[in-house]
């Protein structure tokens, strides 16, 4: 129930004050999105498994989006920036579309 | 129904963590997707990108340049082309102009003379008609007329009918008015000259008289009409 409303909740606050993104971050934010989704997936797979933790799940979505953004930022320091994107993208991907399809074993049982 | 509502007010710490993270996650969407949408497509690009792009318009550019060069020079090929051609064309006008009066079959227009030559009936023959056109020729003659109907050309001829004189197969009948394009002062003298036309007609053997009419503007309308040739061919 909470959780609906915070989906609507952050819909709403970025429609209605449209917040500015910091110029150095616009780079990294697709990024950290798709680092944010797997720990999503990744957290409701483990609560249909039980073995969900609140604080597990704090850290992961939090480091997940960190390190993703790090790793693309360490990139573009030593000029390889989009291909570790893509490369980070790569295996987020993978694990979200691993994740995807533990999700649909337990509730489809297919 | 109490249940839930009791578990909405104070919700466990497994509801709040799934909130906070779609929150942050649903507002992060919502400002990319925004950003995308609104913003110039290359704000968020990287320097490399940006550089691979600017590279990949450079090029093009001159890609581009090296086209509108080449399509210049063809232009210009071809408006050359145009010009000779062009110019091919008038030059084969200005020989059809020619070779249409040199045949009669054009009208033509210029200075010369109007020869009225009156004699009484008979006495004007083919010889001294032959005579007068062949010394018109001399002086210079480009285009002569008999009678404002009959075009003399190269294959013209001239006869005598117990009708009368003959060319070109029509009769001629007096007075007979010769109008002729040319220098006007070299045909009246070609017309004058002593044992030329006029003394000839007004000796006492024919007995006529001859009026020359030298002229700024002489028009000469008739035409002949050239038969396809039976026999010759271009060798």
């Amino acid at each position: 129930m909470l959780a609906i409303i915070g989906l609507i909740l952050g819909v709403v606050l970025a429609v209605v004050f449209r917040p500015e993104m910091p110029f150095w971050l616009q780079p990294y934010l697709p990024i950290m999105i798709v680092a944010a989704m797997d720990a999503l997936v990744g957290a409701a797979r483990a609560s249909l498994k039980h073995t969900f933790s609140d604080r597990v799940f704090a850290v992961s979505f939090i480091s997940n989006v960190a390190i993703a953004a790090v790793i693309v930022w360490v990139g573009d320091l030593i000029g390889v920036g989009s291909q570790l994107s893509t490369a980070v993208l790569v295996v987020l991907g993978i694990r979200i579309f691993t994740n995807a399809a533990e999700i649909r074993r337990s509730v489809l049982r297919a | 129904m109490r249940e839930a509502w009791a578990k909405f007010v104070r919700p466990s710490r497994t509801q709040l963590a799934w909130g906070i993270a779609l929150c942050l996650v649903a507002l992060a969407v919502v400002v990319q997707v925004q950003s995308t949408q609104s913003r110039d497509r290359y704000a968020g690009m990287r320097g490399d990108d940006l550089v691979q792009l600017l590279d990949g318009l450079t090029q093009e550019s001159e890609r581009l340049t090296d086209e509108v060069a080449a399509l210049e020079r063809t232009l210009e090929a071809l408006q050359s082309g145009a010009d000779a051609d062009e110019i091919a064309r008038q030059e084969a006008q200005r020989r059809a102009d020619g070779l249409a009066i040199l045949a009669g079959t054009q009208p033509a227009v210029g200075p010369g003379v109007r020869i009225t030559i009156s004699a009484p009936e008979g006495r004007i023959t083919a010889d001294l008609m032959l005579d007068a056109i062949q010394e018109l020729r001399d002086a210079g003659a480009e285009v002569i007329e008999i009678n404002d109907s009959i075009r003399l050309v190269a294959q013209s001829w001239v006869s005598e009918s117990p009708q009368g004189l003959l060319i070109d197969d029509q009769s001629v009948e007096l007075p007979i008015v010769i109008e002729a394009i040319g220098d006007p002062h070299a045909l009246a003298e070609g017309a004058r000259f002593r044992g030329g036309l006029v003394s000839q007609v007004e000796s006492q053997k024919v007995g006529g008289s001859v009026a020359i009419v030298e002229s700024p503007e002489v028009e000469i309308a008739s035409l002949h009409h050239p038969r396809a040739p039976r026999y010759a061919e271009p060798a």
